[in-house]
Order: C-alpha cells, then sequence, then structure tokens
C-alpha cells in the first residue's frame, strides 16, 4: 500500500443473493488523482463507487478513505459494521454525485447547499451561506440560488449537486454517472464544472461513459467488467492501446 | 394585428350541446322543490325552536367539546401515526409486525365498540399497576378519558396508514443524498423525507379530520358532553328532539366547512417545490427556464 494513498480498496466483494457483482476488487486512489471508471453496465462500477461511502454493504475485503473504515469498526481481525449515525460521521468528508441529482424538491438551491454544512457540521449560517453564494457563482448559478430544483435544467441541477457536496469541504469526490440523466446538449457544462475542479487539485473517482472526458480530464482510467478490475492505466494505454480482448469491444462499441 | 380585428375568416364553430344534462337538472329541481314544499306544509318542525337554540348554553358547550375532543384526538393520533408508520416500515421485523398488529386491531373493529370498551375498561382491568404505584381504572377512565383514548388511538391505525404511503411516496435518492452528506437517520427523516411526504399525507389527513369531527359523536353514547350528546339532552328533556338534531346538523356542517378551507390553505403551503403557481405565475412563465427533466 502506497503512503500517500487517499481511498484504499482491498479484495472487496460483494453479491445480491446469488449474483456477484463484486469478485475481489482492488484499487488505490491517491490524493489529488481523477480515476475514471469505464465498464459495461452490470459490471459493477457503481456498486463499487456505492460502497466506497457505504450506501452499500460489502461481503468481504475491506475499504478505507484517508485510513478510517467508513462504515466498520475493526475488532480482532474481524469488521463490524457501524450503526447509522457512526457511518453518517464518517461520510462527511465524502462527496457525491448521483446520476438523478437527488437534489432536495422542498428546498431552494441555496437551502440545499447550505443544509448539510449547518446541521451536520453545525457551523454559522452568515459563513456558511458566505460560501454556499461562492460555490453556487463558480459553478455559473449564484442567480438561481432562490430557485426551487424542479424549476432548472438537469445540467443546472446536476451543477447544484456539485456546489452541495463541495460545500462539506469533502477530501474525495463519487461521481456515479453524473451526466448519463442528461439531455446530449446539457452533458457539456457539467463536465465542464468537473474539469475545473480536477484542475484545482480535487481527488474524484468518476463512474462515467463519457470516453472523451475520461481520456482529457482523469489522470487513470480503471476498465471493470464481471465484477473485476480488467485493467488499468493512464487513459493513453487503456483507452487508445487497450490490452485486452474485453476493453477492445467495449470501446468498440461505445465509439460507434 | 390583434386577433379580434382579424376579418372572420372560414364557417363558426358551434360546441356540441347536452341536452342530456339540462333534461337531469330539470328533474332534480322540481324533486327538490316537491321536496321543500311538502316539509314546509306537513312537517312539524318548529323551525323558530331550531334558530332560538342554535346558540344556546349547553349547545355551545357540546360544540366545545366536540372541537377539543377533535383537535386532541387528532394530534395525538398524528404523533402516534407517524411512530406507527415508522416502526412498520423499521427493518426490524417485530417492529414492523407490532406497527401491523396495531393497525390491524384498531383499523378492523368498529370505533363505537372501541369506544364501549375503553369507558368499561375495568370491567376486565380494574387496576391499573404503573409500576410505582396501582390506581383504580375507574379513577382514571372517565368519559373524556375513554372518549380521547379510543379516538386518538383508532385516529393514530389510519394515520399510520396515510404517513406509510407518504413517507413511500418519496424517492429514495432523497433519503441517499441525505445520507451520502453526513445527516444521520433522524436529520434525513426530519428534515428531508417527512417535510416533502406531507405533499400525499395532507390531502387525506384532511379527510380524516373532517371524518373524525363527525365521529366525535360517536362518543355520546357514553356521555362525553359532545355536541350530540348535549342537544339531545336538551331535545329529550322538552320534546324537541328533531330540532335539536337539525341545530346540532347545523354546527357539524359549519365546522367541516372550516376544517375544509384550513385543509386547502394548509395543502398550498407545503406544495412549495412545485414552482409557484398563483394567477400571475401562471399568466407569466418564464420561459426557458422552467424545464421538467424526462426520463
Amino acid at each position: 500500500m502506497s503512503s500517500d494513498a487517499l481511498v484504499t480498496i482491498q479484495d472487496v466483494e460483494k453479491s445480491y443473493g446469488h449474483n456477484e457483482v463484486l469478485k475481489g476488487v482492488s484499487l488505490e486512489v491517491r490524493a489529488g488523482e481523477v480515476v475514471g471508471i469505464l465498464g459495461p453496465s452490470g459490471s459493477g462500477k457503481s456498486t463499487l463507487l456505492r460502497c466506497i461511502n457505504h450506501l452499500e454493504d460489502v461481503d468481504r475485503g475491506e475499504i478505507r478513505v484517508d485510513g478510517v473504515l467508513v462504515g466498520y469498526r475493526e475488532h480482532r481481525g474481524r469488521l463490524y459494521e457501524l450503526r447509522a449515525r457512526e457511518v453518517a460521521e464518517r461520510r462527511q468528508d465524502i462527496g457525491m454525485v448521483f446520476q438523478r441529482f437527488n437534489l432536495f424538491g422542498h428546498m431552494t438551491v441555496l437551502e440545499n447547499v447550505i443544509e448539510a454544512p449547518l446541521r451536520v457540521r453545525r457551523r454559522p449560517r452568515a459563513e456558511v451561506r458566505a460560501e454556499a453564494m461562492e460555490l453556487l457563482d463558480s459553478v455559473g448559478l449564484a442567480h438561481r440560488a432562490d430557485a426551487y430544483p424542479s424549476q432548472l435544467s438537469g445540467g443546472q441541477q446536476q451543477r447544484v449537486a456539485i456546489a452541495r457536496a463541495l460545500a462539506m469541504k469533502p477530501k474525495v469526490m463519487l461521481f456515479d454517472e453524473p451526466t448519463s440523466a442528461l439531455d446530449p446538449e446539457l452533458v457539456g457544462e457539467v463536465l465542464g464544472v468537473m474539469r475545473r475542479l480536477a484542475d484545482e487539485g480535487m481527488t474524484m473517482i468518476v463512474v462515467t461513459h463519457e470516453i472523451g472526458f475520461a481520456r482529457e480530464v482523469c489522470d487513470r482510467v480503471v476498465f471493470m467488467a464481471d465484477g473485476v478490475v480488467v485493467e488499468q492505466g493512464p487513459p493513453a494505454q487503456v483507452i487508445d492501446a487497450p490490452q485486452h480482448e474485453r476493453t477492445r469491444t467495449f470501446l468498440a462499441r461505445m465509439s460507434r | 394585428m390583434s386577433p379580434d380585428t382579424r376579418p372572420a375568416a372560414g364557417p363558426r364553430v358551434v360546441p356540441v350541446r347536452h341536452w342530456g344534462q339540462w333534461i337531469v337538472v330539470a328533474v332534480l329541481v322540481a324533486l327538490a322543490i316537491k321536496l321543500i314544499a311538502d316539509i314546509a306544509a306537513h312537517s312539524a318542525v318548529r323551525w323558530d325552536v331550531v334558530f332560538s337554540r342554535f346558540g344556546a348554553q349547553a349547545v355551545l358547550e357540546g360544540l366545545g367539546m366536540t372541537v377539543v375532543l377533535t383537535i386532541v384526538s387528532m394530534v395525538l393520533g398524528a404523533a402516534l401515526g407517524v411512530g406507527i408508520a415508522i416502526m412498520r416500515l423499521s427493518s426490524n421485523r417485530l417492529l414492523a409486525a407490532f406497527a401491523f398488529g396495531f393497525v390491524w386491531l384498531f383499523r378492523g373493529t368498529p370505533l363505537l365498540v372501541q369506544v364501549l370498551i375503553w369507558f368499561n375498561l375495568s370491567l376486565f382491568l380494574p387496576r391499573i399497576d404503573l409500576g410505582f404505584t396501582t390506581v383504580e381504572t375507574n379513577a382514571i377512565i372517565q368519559p373524556f378519558t375513554a372518549a380521547i383514548l379510543a379516538l386518538a388511538l383508532n385516529e393514530a391505525a389510519y394515520m399510520a396508514e396515510i404517513v406509510r404511503g407518504g413517507i413511500l411516496s418519496v424517492d429514495k435518492g432523497q433519503a441517499e443524498a441525505a445520507g451520502a452528506l453526513g445527516m444521520t437517520p433522524g436529520q434525513t427523516m426530519r428534515r428531508i423525507v417527512l417535510p416533502q411526504a406531507m405533499r400525499s399525507i395532507l390531502p387525506p389527513t384532511g379527510n380524516e379530520l373532517v371524518t373524525l369531527l363527525k365521529e366525535t359523536s360517536l362518543v355520546s353514547i357514553i356521555g362525553a358532553g359532545d355536541l350530540l350528546f348535549r342537544s339531545r339532552q336538551m331535545g329529550t328533556g322538552d320534546f324537541t328532539q328533531m330540532e335539536m338534531f337539525l341545530v346540532a346538523s347545523a354546527w357539524y356542517l359549519i365546522l367541516t366547512s372550516v376544517a375544509s378551507i384550513i385543509q386547502a390553505v394548509i395543502e398550498r403551503r407545503f406544495d412549495k417545490d412545485r414552482a409557484p403557481s398563483g394567477l400571475l405565475a401562471r399568466l407569466l412563465p418564464v420561459r426557458g427556464e422552467r424545464k421538467e427533466v424526462s426520463a
């Protein structure tokens, strides 16, 4: 295990009933690294991402974020699942952006962004508000601060969702197919925000189907299929000169 | 050129005429007139008594009791109902089974029977052991407490089902997003899920309130001093039963109407995440901004 790894995933296994979704996945992500996870649907890439902040539990193996087991406590060589309250506390430093945005529908854009810093971090309102407005400005939506999510386009909602996650000042950001639910003409604005975030040095793990984004923005690309990591490396290697047949077939299908 | 100054072109369009509907209206009006005429000509109801008793002291006291019974039972029933609903949705099977049993029992037996059982509780539970002390059941179970117990527990069973449906109607992604931000399950429920569940909880709750208002009349059987009980008392005293039934009915109608108005006002306040739906907002849509996301 290298010393500067921020996220370490070790031999993680997970099944739903008889369906093995993750068959022993290991992966390390260094601080400041942007890792793209590609793979056909059903390859387990979203599940792996959701295991990192313990939205899903694992059957075997361990995941650490900044040295901390997110969903478990280690005791005499066994991992005991933590109570929901304790998990909540350990999730505070992990930001997540969902495919379907999941903005809180009964709150305005600004309220969405300040909710967690106020209630979870219990920071002063004026300070949180000022920071939220800055964040909204950085995703180009300060002028929509008082709008409700249903009044925004999908691209705008996803940019707010990114600002909402960033408001917690996370150490790592998880993106679960952030552009898959968007109309094609709205994909660019969301990828633009993510690209800038990457340039600012944020550690990011991005499950995506956007090959172009993976090639240009990611430091490393991981290709998953059938619950295992098939190959990984710099985008120039994995995307442009894949070693495995599975990867080649997938990429050929994607570029068509 | 505005539409009205444009010269007429093409044939005039005549909408469908619904003759059948007008025939039904005519028949209904005729029947109503006949009924009113018959009542006016033959009925023995003394309308002057109805009007003079409308504000009688006993009637107003009964009215007050009905309002108190309704509000207290509704508040207790709603609070308990939320708890039962959350238990019903719990991952703990025993808690869920308990909640199911509660709803099954209190929804499955007639409210009138429940009222009678609570009132006569001392027959099979003469003393209640509170742990630190024991009290005579009859010392606690007065008509009022029996009425509140029966109404609130019954209401809780119905509210539990309404709240459960409301919670299930909120997209699972909402709770996931809250959890991913580090919110605890309690915070997630209070701040994120329940407020959004309100939109589907409120309309049926308004109906519950109206139903409960009328159902409080059932406790008149144990002499709980409600509107119907006090009205009947007055009516049997001086043979004005029908007059007093009309007085009570008029007051129940007024109460249920007020409840309906309150319901409409509250529902509008909780409809926040829909875009502003006022008249002005509908006349002046913000083009391009309001885009619903599909798929």
